[in-house]
């Protein structure tokens, strides 16, 4: 579905190269999780495939459909369907949730091609999907994650990734601030969305959050590359062993 | 003592073209008192303290500058299928083919350029007298002009509950069209009444509004200034409160030249509220954007809260203003005085100029006030594209947002969201 092709990324502001030669195939209904110490640039691969500024693309591709995103808007991005769940979830007074996912769910449509969802059809299609993630209807009426709970924040990235339907889901870091009730209710979230036609990219820190989303491949990013790749099993590892023997192995 | 040779010259110029209406009757003598302020203070200069930030000379100009009028017939009206009882005036002359009934329950409806017919009315006591109250401690020369010299304008008295808005509605057809209206609302003892003001007056309006708010009544004021681009306006609402009485007034400007909207609002009645509140988005690009908020409130009463909301959305060379005061007498003790004012500057050209001022001579008061500057918030913006949203969409409803406070001060949840719709299709038109 994406291919990242030797992608190399320096901070635009200062002379730091943060990604150094990633090369990463994720395919259609297989999730691929990324592991790897602080600082190793997990977080910033996310980003570069969502669009943030910030960032300058020094050198190679992530291609999706035989385009390449990273000349991409990041709403041009969002419509060809990749999808990134932040480890911070931004907080937008004075938008309210609902009128949010429905300007956001339109958009993508309108760009698609695709006729709007009135308010009726997106209203009862919103409801089905938020009841799943406990989600009650005041959450939908507050501000954009204005005064939600950590937990509350990740649902309500999850519940949009559902309304949105990407093909290439992302999640950074789903997991931190999370207890482990709001960490399964997250993962039933992610799991209840996955499918053939999706590929998902799961970057964490631990590999709890891979008991409730069991990825197919893992992989261990240090120092802007992936050093090494594997089943589940690479995961425990690290859970058991830390990162320091892993990359001493692979250095 | 003289004026300076400057303005000497400028107001003997506006004055030559100038005349008071020859059928004026009662309301004679308040003109001639209202000339005579005028030409003590002379027009408005930049040397002003008050006009510091905000060039009079589109105002001081023999002639208005012209201004297309703008097609709106696209537009549906605004507060479509709500009772009220409109009042038409087409570049500032009545229209009383498209006006209803001048006349309900509760309320008394006359119009200014009818004063001929009578010597004696109730508005004879009350037009003037606000404006020139409020000239004090502050010159209002243009507040003056128009009481020397306004055409028409709507006297409303009040003296029950009245469920249904007045509704004056505003057109601009003429290019050159050069408005001086002056309104006045008398409130009786425990009267109630909302005035709705919308449209663009004129090529270039001048208008005033007293307001005479007795004991326990409630006056809510909602105005929409239109979306013309090449407008001037001159504003100002002169109000006078009484004990535990309610005024409460908004103002959504889109695009205009150059506007300057006043409010001078004196608490003479323990116990009352004043909130204050306006919204205005403006783009440099095309054309010119100078919009002037000046408000000055005076607590001469015990235990009286006012509070005062404004936020400019400023793009592409726009020109914001706030000159907010406070101003709170010996005796006003328990006063709680608030004032924010906030621009978005979308882009670098763009400058937000504020004054908020203060001065207290109570020593058991509160009063607080802020004033913030800020470009758009760039996480939220990513926030919203990573969602699907192109970036002009995307602001717009970060714009709307920033707007919603203001748009939150008018009690009327109907007339807030009919204000809120028109702001959103307006921002979706100039995106397209």
């Amino acid at each position: 579905m994406l291919k990242i092709s030797n992608l190399h990324v320096k901070l635009e502001e200062e002379d730091k190269q943060i990604l150094k030669g990633v090369d990463l195939e994720l395919e259609a209904g297989k999730v691929h999780a990324i592991m790897g110490p602080n600082g190793s640039g997990k977080s910033t691969l996310s980003y570069v495939l969502s669009g943030r500024e910030g960032y300058e693309v020094t050198e190679g591709t992530a291609v999706l459909d035989g385009e390449n995103i990273l000349e991409m808007e990041p709403e041009e991005r969002a419509a060809a369907g990749v999808f990134l769940a932040f480890q911070y979830p931004v907080e937008i007074p004075g938008v309210g949730n609902m009128t949010f996912m429905r300007t956001a769910v339109n958009a993508q449509r309108k760009a698609r091609g695709e006729p709007e969802l009135n308010s009726a059809d997106f209203l009862k299609l919103v409801r089905a999907k938020a009841a799943d993630l406990q989600i009650d209807a005041d959450m939908l009426k507050r501000p954009v994650n204005v005064g939600f709970s950590g937990g509350e924040k990740k649902r309500n990235e999850i519940l949009q990734m559902a309304m949105l339907e990407p093909r290439m889901c992302i999640l950074d870091e789903t997991d931190s601030g999370l207890d482990v009730d709001a960490m399964k209710l997250v993962a039933q979230g992610v799991n209840a969305l996955r499918d053939p036609n999706r590929a998902f990219l799961v970057i964490t820190h631990y590999q709890r959050l891979l008991d409730h989303i069991r990825p197919d491949v893992v992989h261990i990013m240090s120092n802007g590359r992936i050093v090494t790749s594997g089943g589940p099993e690479l995961a425990l590892e690290v859970e058991k062993n830390g990162y320091t023997d892993l990359l001493a192995e692979n250095a | 003592m003289a004026l300076a040779k400057p303005t000497q010259d400028a107001t003997d110029a506006r004055l030559d073209a100038l005349s008071i209406p020859q059928d004026a009757g009662w309301s004679l003598a308040a003109r001639q008192e209202a000339l005579g302020r005028l030409k003590l203070m002379g027009m408005p200069h930049r040397r002003d303290e008050y006009w510091r930030f905000t060039n009079p000379a589109d105002f001081n100009a023999v002639a208005p500058v012209a201004a297309p009028p703008m097609d709106v017939s696209d537009e549906k009206p605004l507060y479509e299928g709500m009772e009220q009882l409109r009042i038409v005036f087409v570049d500032g002359v009545f229209d009383p083919e498209a006006s209803d009934d001048l006349a309900g329950e509760g309320i008394e409806i006359a119009r200014l350029a009818e004063a001929g017919r009578a010597d004696i009315h109730w508005a004879r006591d009350l037009y003037g007298l606000l404006e020139a109250r409020g000239q004090s401690p502050v010159d209002r020369p243009l507040c003056a002009l128009n009481t020397a010299f306004a055409t028409d304008g709507v006297l409303i008295r009040v003296t029950g509950k009245v469920s249904r808005p007045v509704s004056i509605v505003y057109r601009h057809e003429n290019a050159t069209s050069d408005a001086i209206l002056h309104h006045v609302v008398q409130l009786t003892e425990g009267a109630e009444l909302t005035l709705l003001e919308t449209g663009c007056v004129a090529a270039r309006a001048n208008t005033v509004l007293e307001t005479d708010v007795a004991d326990h009544a409630t006056f809510h004021h909602v105005r929409s200034q239109g979306r013309n681009h090449d407008r001037r306006a001159a504003t100002a609402g002169f109000a006078r409160l009484g004990r535990q009485s309610t005024y409460k007034s908004f103002t959504l400007t889109a695009n205009g030249a150059m506007t300057r909207n006043e409010h001078v609002v004196e608490f003479t009645g323990d116990d009352a509220t004043a909130h204050v509140a306006a919204a205005a988005i403006g783009d440099g690009a095309d054309d010119p954007f100078h919009n002037d908020d000046t408000v000055f409130i005076t607590h001469n009463a015990k235990n009286c809260e006012s509070r005062q909301v404004f936020k400019k959305v400023l793009k592409n060379g726009a020109v914001g203003v706030f000159q907010g005061k406070i101003l709170v007498k010996k005796d006003a003790q328990k006063t709680d005085g608030y004032q924010i004012s906030q621009a978005l500057l979308l882009d670098d050209d763009s400058q937000f100029l504020a004054k908020p001022e203060l001065e207290i001579y109570a020593d058991d008061v509160a009063c607080s006030h802020g004033s913030t500057t800020g470009a758009i918030d760039e996480e939220a913006l990513f926030y919203l594209r990573s969602r699907g949203m192109p970036k002009a969409r995307a602001e717009d409803l970060l714009v709307l947002a920033f707007l919603a406070e203001t748009l939150e001060e008018i009690d009327d949840e109907d007339i807030a969201a009919a204000l809120n719709e028109r702001l959103a299709a307006w921002l979706d038109r100039h995106a397209s």
